[in-house]
């Protein structure tokens, strides 16, 4: 026990010391580089400890199903026993200077790695049917009603074919969420507000999701106390969504926010500038693909 | 025949004493009326959403801590309550009941600082020295608990780091009355002074339909006569185990804010005393794996921090570190609402009504 906390503790001390240290881990694997052979080893140590892993589990019975993740857990569970087995020869090492490997040779680790994920992932869920826990039907969320009503409010006043998607945010305290049109969104906006009444905007934020944009909205009423998440997608390329500022006013600086670090477009926002950078920065930073200019910086 | 005035620009900041950090303005003025006001943002920008994105969880809390740095420990909430609802994580009793406290406490401290420094920036210098001197107490109790003054670092994805120490309990019994006395004085010291009272009175008014379609929250809110607080209306943690009230004004002036903060210091050593009362045994630290891996999805979690609702997104595509994460600061979104409050305003007021706001830059920039 003491060893698992002192444990626990060095890890977070790395933590909080310096971002960069688990990084410096990852690349740097130490004896395996030297060794040749282990690096082969290693994934596959991974994956057996892995497979090992779910087989215990039907027998075990409460162990696995015990845990609040369910058929997950046992996968990380086991991936951490390896990376755990990892880092313990890592202070062997202390002395020499950590080595890079060669791309190449990284690449293909991290395809084994991968795949011994896969693997363990598919043995996980087989173990799940086998106790044959699982299938019971799903219960209607108790957001539904507030999920049609405003999916049928869209379509019935914006446009039939307004509504890209629609479901219930289970892991969120079931959530709905809504994806509109792009071309739609401002009059969806203005609709929400006027007939639902969710006159306030809680939150605004954007993602990148390397093949499109999205822009989320979390809006809610204070007169009814109901709750909902919008989406909208754009194009990566010229992306670009329709300001709500007109509608809540408080949506101007978060779009401001989303611009800067996103470089999506509001057209009719009352004053689109950058807020958080400086105004000549290059680039935008919360892409997933953005390379700093200066890399000094 | 009237004096011939003309239009200048004025700049305010960003190292000015009273705009509590790097916090620049730039006001045109016409002799002493404010005509334009264009806050400039981002000299404390650190980029936390981006570093998070190749941090691990835990790694993430001790950023969160220097986003507010004045109310660490909600911002620490707010990070790992997001985390814990994705992995539909359960805390233990107590941990919630620590993580309440120290909530709570810190609840009492930012409204202590923002009390003493405000009116500091009116121009009062005592209540600053009293405010801090109280402020310190909660300051040692919370070293005493997990070793730092300001940053603590202390929550992590599924309870607390620290159980508390020996007597630490007793210590924050002792502190509620000891505290409800200093309020009183507080209010025989400022709170009726005519002065005082001159100076904020009907200063930077807005109403409710305003501050509603601004999103603002927290004490900016609730001096129009909303009754909105999310440890009533969406409780989180062990909040609904307590009795408390939210304060209400409907005068929407700074004075309105003023009281607001200091009758939500006496709701906070309420809840403290009953929690104090009701602290359960047990773990503080729930079961969770070594690598924190939360499912595939997002959830948006809040939390009504001193200066009013901090929220958090978060996408995770189930790897160790979040795809994307978002804050929901309080004070960037609070702060919108000045350029259109200080429009015809004498420039005297520009650090009243600046000041009534309750930012720390270190949230407005992230």
């Amino acid at each position: 026990m003491t060893e698992h906390k002192d444990q626990e503790q060095l890890q977070e001390q790395q933590a909080a010391a310096s971002g960069e240290a688990p990084a410096a881990k990852d690349t740097t694997k130490p004896e395996a580089a030297a060794q040749g052979e282990a690096s082969a080893e290693q994934p596959a140590e991974k994956g057996s400890a892995a497979e090992a892993k779910p087989a215990e589990a039907p027998e075990g019975g409460t162990s696995a199903a015990g845990r609040n993740e369910g058929p997950a857990s046992s996968g990380v569970k086991a991936e951490t026993s390896g990376r755990q087995a990892a880092s313990g020869e890592a202070p062997a090492s202390d002395g020499e200077k950590p080595k890079r490997l060669d791309p190449a040779e990284r690449e293909a680790r991290r395809a084994a790695a991968l795949a011994a994920k896969a693997a363990a992932k598919a043995a996980a869920g087989g173990g799940d049917e086998g106790e044959g826990a699982e299938p019971a039907p799903k219960e209607p969320s108790p957001n539904q009603p507030l999920l049609d009503k405003i999916v049928a409010l869209i379509r019935d006043q914006v446009a039939p074919d307004a509504v890209e998607d629609h479901y219930i945010n289970e892991a969120d305290s079931h959530l709905p969420v809504v994806v509109v049109k792009n071309e739609h969104w401002l009059k969806t906006a203005k609709l929400l507000k006027q007939s639902l009444k969710l006159d306030y905007l809680i939150n605004l934020s954007g993602v990148d999701y390397e093949t499109y944009m999205e822009v989320v909205y979390h809006i809610e009423s204070f007169q009814t106390g109901e709750k909902y998440c919008l989406k909208v997608r754009t194009d990566r390329e010229a992306p670009s969504i329709a300001s709500v500022t007109p509608v809540w006013s408080t949506a101007n600086w978060p779009e401001r926010e989303v611009y800067d670090l996103l470089g999506i477009q509001f057209p009719g926002h009352p004053d689109l500038r950058r807020i958080l950078l400086p105004d000549d920065w290059a680039g935008y930073p919360l892409r997933k693909d953005y390379e700093p200019l200066d890399p000094e910086v | 025949m009237a004096l011939r005035t003309e239009e200048l620009l004025l700049n305010v900041g960003p190292q000015h004493p009273s705009t509590h950090g790097v916090f620049r303005i730039v006001v045109k003025i016409d002799g002493e009326i404010i005509k334009e006001a264009t806050p400039v943002m981002g000299y404390l920008h650190r980029g936390t959403e981006k570093l998070a994105e190749n941090l691990n969880y835990t790694q993430i809390i001790p950023y969160t801590d220097r986003m507010d740095y004045v109310s660490a420990m909600t911002n620490n909430y707010v990070l790992v309550s997001a985390v814990e609802k994705l992995m539909q994580l359960e805390v233990p009793e107590r941990a919630e009941f620590l993580r309440v406290i120290v909530m709570e406490l810190q609840r009492i401290a930012s409204h202590l600082l923002w009390w003493g420094t405000y009116l500091l920036d009116i121009g009062a210098m005592s209540p600053f020295l009293f405010a801090f001197r109280d402020r310190e107490i909660i300051i040692e109790l919370f070293n005493e608990l997990c070793g730092a003054r300001l940053t603590y670092f202390y929550m992590r994805v599924g309870g607390v780091k620290w159980d508390a120490p020996d007597g630490w309990i007793e210590k924050v019994r002792d502190f509620v009355p000891y505290m409800r006395e200093r309020l009183k004085l507080y209010d025989d010291l400022v709170s009726g002074n005519e002065i005082f009272l001159a100076r904020i009175k009907g200063v930077g008014r807005y109403d409710a339909q305003t501050a509603i379609d601004y999103g603002l929250s927290g004490a900016n809110l609730r001096c129009t006569g909303v009754k909105r607080d999310l440890r009533k209306d969406h409780p989180y943690s062990v909040y609904d185990r307590f009795e408390f009230d939210v304060p209400t004004r409907t005068e929407g002036d700074c004075y309105a804010r003023y009281l607001i903060r200091l009758e939500e210091i006496h709701e906070s050593l309420r809840i403290l005393e009953q929690a104090v009362e009701m602290f359960p045994e047990g773990p503080v630290m729930a079961k969770v794996p070594r690598v924190l891996r939360p499912p595939e999805g997002e959830v948006y979690s809040r939390v009504e921090s001193p200066r009013g609702e901090i929220g958090c997104y978060v996408v995770s595509k189930g790897k160790d570190s979040p795809y994307r994460l978002k804050f929901r600061r309080p004070s960037f979104v609070n702060l919108q609402i000045l350029p259109k409050l200080l429009v015809g305003e004498s420039i005297t007021n520009l650090i009243t009504i600046l000041g009534a706001t309750d930012i720390v830059v270190g949230e407005v920039d992230a």
